[in-house]
């Protein structure tokens, strides 16, 4: 049954410390690398924290900032100042 | 001492930025300052039930749109002064940015006018200020496009008529009927048709796959103004499902009328998106990923997860789903097909796959390919070879909701052409499907005053009735058109690569 979420971001060095997040917060990720884009898949829900993306940079960071990598996503969407979170709620 | 007040969080900081900067009018009944928002059926108990979850407020908005903007033109400044042009895959690719600028480009500007009727006619704060940065994203899309396509048209036919071409050309009234049959709908329907069909459903085909495929053939400009637009769409998406959600959880009345919008709104969507498909299969030259990939990853996986999702709220698959899954295998063959066959009467170039192409095609479509669409090719390149280039002596005929040349098969026979016929008032009108015919059916009065451009052209109101009369119209000469090998653009590539030491199709 379909029930992926996804988030896809630019495959630049400002989307690197997110992607590395991802990775580490969701466990059954799928990272689907194509020229310039790097798309994320997760089965039903998709969580992004701040906390793992400052580790990775090595500074604070805002998670709203995400709007100038960000290229397409798909699922509920909610975000707060700690974690994005994207989700199928069937 | 004074303390440091101490900052707000992101939802705070919304309420008072949205639903804070509004009021219920007392002079002038709500009805009467709203006119437009009941109209359609739709019923909304409590509007401030719409929540944007980026919780986007007009300081954030700036902030980041201009971070968005210094970074775009900062590289088409580049793509300008480091001649890019000549960095790209091969000179056909450049007929897909002419699709682009010619088709999508005036979308953006229509989606700019219809967000502006919305981010006025929604009763809702939240929604209209959403609506509002959505207009001005859509905007900038226009803007930044035409900026970037500026440069191309230095040096490539077939770009320098857009506002002209986008009114008159027929075939241009495919991606311009979809808008103007949203934007002469209702705010809700609007808002159906654009934010969720055609960004949440459908729009991801266009800017991934293809703009992705742009980076690979070396397109840097398309590239970027791809992207950058994209990250807005992701606002306009979550808008698009946010609405949805609130419309069917604020009235069950609501549940049919939205289910009638999907049904008619996927079909519209799925229908231009051929367009895109017959792009990513025939026009980038280096390919990513092929139409039958896309719809596989972004209708059959992510498209149905989202209706798996709304099916708690009673909203069924779109109607006709099943008949768009079995063409993914035919349709962009039967679109090139037909634009092969009238190149000479659009501002674009066309030509036959070359044989690593036509394999590639074949690997991807397999056995129908080989049966029905490469002979086809192998034909016409054997007339092709003989100097008797084939076209169309006339222009097609086209459906009469999509306004695509009714070239599309019956659902089960891919040798069969699909012509379907309504009569009302008198008048016959034909359509490309039972998508379309439905569409039609539901709303004869409106789609029976459709302009026809075809029917328009024949009846001699497009500067005379034939085709060259009509070419002069249009403002696009004979040298615009037809045959990309051997045409003015092919030209003046040999002659960069010659420059450049790199080998040319002759020598190949």
């Amino acid at each position: 049954m379909a029930e992926n979420v996804f988030i896809a971001l630019q495959n630049n060095p400002d989307a690197q410390p997110i992607i590395e997040a991802i990775i580490q917060d969701n466990e059954h990720a799928i990272v689907n690398e194509s020229p310039g884009m790097v798309k994320i898949d997760c089965p039903k829900r998709l969580v992004i924290k701040r906390e793992t993306v400052e580790e990775k940079l090595g500074r604070e960071f805002e998670l709203q900032d995400i709007h100038l990598t960000l290229i397409s996503l798909s699922g509920n969407m909610d975000e707060d100042e700690d974690e994005i979170v994207l989700q199928w709620n069937f | 001492m004074t303390t440091k007040a101490k900052r707000l969080n992101m939802n705070q900081k919304y309420q008072l930025m949205t639903r804070g900067l509004d009021w219920e009018t007392t002079y002038q009944d709500m009805d009467d300052v709203f006119p437009y928002d009941k109209y359609e059926g739709i019923k909304i108990k409590d509007w401030d039930k719409w929540q944007d979850p980026f919780r986007l407020t007009v300081d954030a908005y700036w902030k980041y749109q201009s971070e968005k903007e210094r970074k775009l033109y900062a590289i088409l400044d580049s793509v300008a002064q480091n001649n890019s042009q000549l960095s790209i895959s091969d000179a056909r690719y450049m007929n897909a940015v002419k699709i682009w600028m010619q088709g999508v480009t005036p979308l953006e500007y229509n989606a700019f006018r219809g967000f502006c009727t919305l981010g006025r006619g929604f009763r809702g704060a939240g929604a209209r200020v959403a609506c509002q940065f959505q207009a001005i994203d859509e905007m900038r899309h226009h803007q930044t496009q035409i900026h970037a396509f500026s440069h191309y048209n230095k040096f490539f036919n077939g770009m320098n008529q857009q506002s002209r071409i986008r009114d008159r050309a027929w075939y241009l009234s495919i991606p311009k009927s979809y808008f103007e049959d949203a934007m002469t709908a209702g705010p809700f329907e609007f808002i159906t048709a654009i934010s969720f069909s055609f960004e949440y459903v459908l729009t991801n085909l266009l800017f991934m796959p293809f703009v992705s495929g742009a980076a690979y053939n070396g397109d840097l400009a398309t590239t970027t103004f791809g992207f950058s637009a994209q990250s807005d769409e992701s606002r306009h998406m979550t808008l698009g499902l946010e609405i949805i959600k609130f419309m069917l959880e604020q009235h069950e009345d609501n549940v049919p009328i939205i289910q009638g919008w999907l049904d008619k709104w996927f079909w519209r969507g799925y229908r231009l998106l051929g367009l895109v498909g017959t792009m990513m299969d025939y026009m980038l030259p280096k390919k990513v990923m092929s139409w039958r990939q896309a719809w596989e990853i972004y209708w059959e996986e992510n498209g149905v997860a989202l209706f798996n999702d709304l099916a708690r709220y009673g909203i069924k698959m779109p109607k006709h789903h099943e008949t768009a899954t079995k063409e993914k295998n035919r349709i962009t063959h039967e679109f090139w097909s037909t634009i092969y066959q009238f190149s000479h009467a659009t501002a674009l170039y066309t030509w036959i796959p070359g044989n690593e192409e036509l394999d590639w095609l074949s690997a991807e479509y397999g056995e129908l390919f080989d049966t029905v669409y490469r002979p086809r090719y192998e034909y016409w390149k054997e007339l092709d070879d003989k100097g008797e280039r084939f076209f169309q002596e006339r222009l097609p005929v086209v459906c009469n909701v999509c306004q695509i040349p009714i070239f599309h098969t019956m659902p089960d026979d891919p040798l069969k052409n699909c012509c379907l016929v309504s009569e009302y008032k008198g008048t016959k009108h034909q359509m490309c499907s039972e998508g379309c015919l439905d569409i039609f059916n539901n709303e004869p009065e409106k789609y029976c005053q459709a302009y026809i451009p075809p029917q328009q052209i024949y009846q001699g109101n497009c500067g005379g009735a034939t085709l060259d009369d009509y070419r002069k119209w249009l403002h696009i000469r004979d040298e615009d058109t037809g045959e990309y090998y051997g045409s003015e653009d092919h030209q003046m590539w040999e002659k960069w690569k010659a420059q450049a030491g790199k080998p040319t199709d002759e020598a190949a």
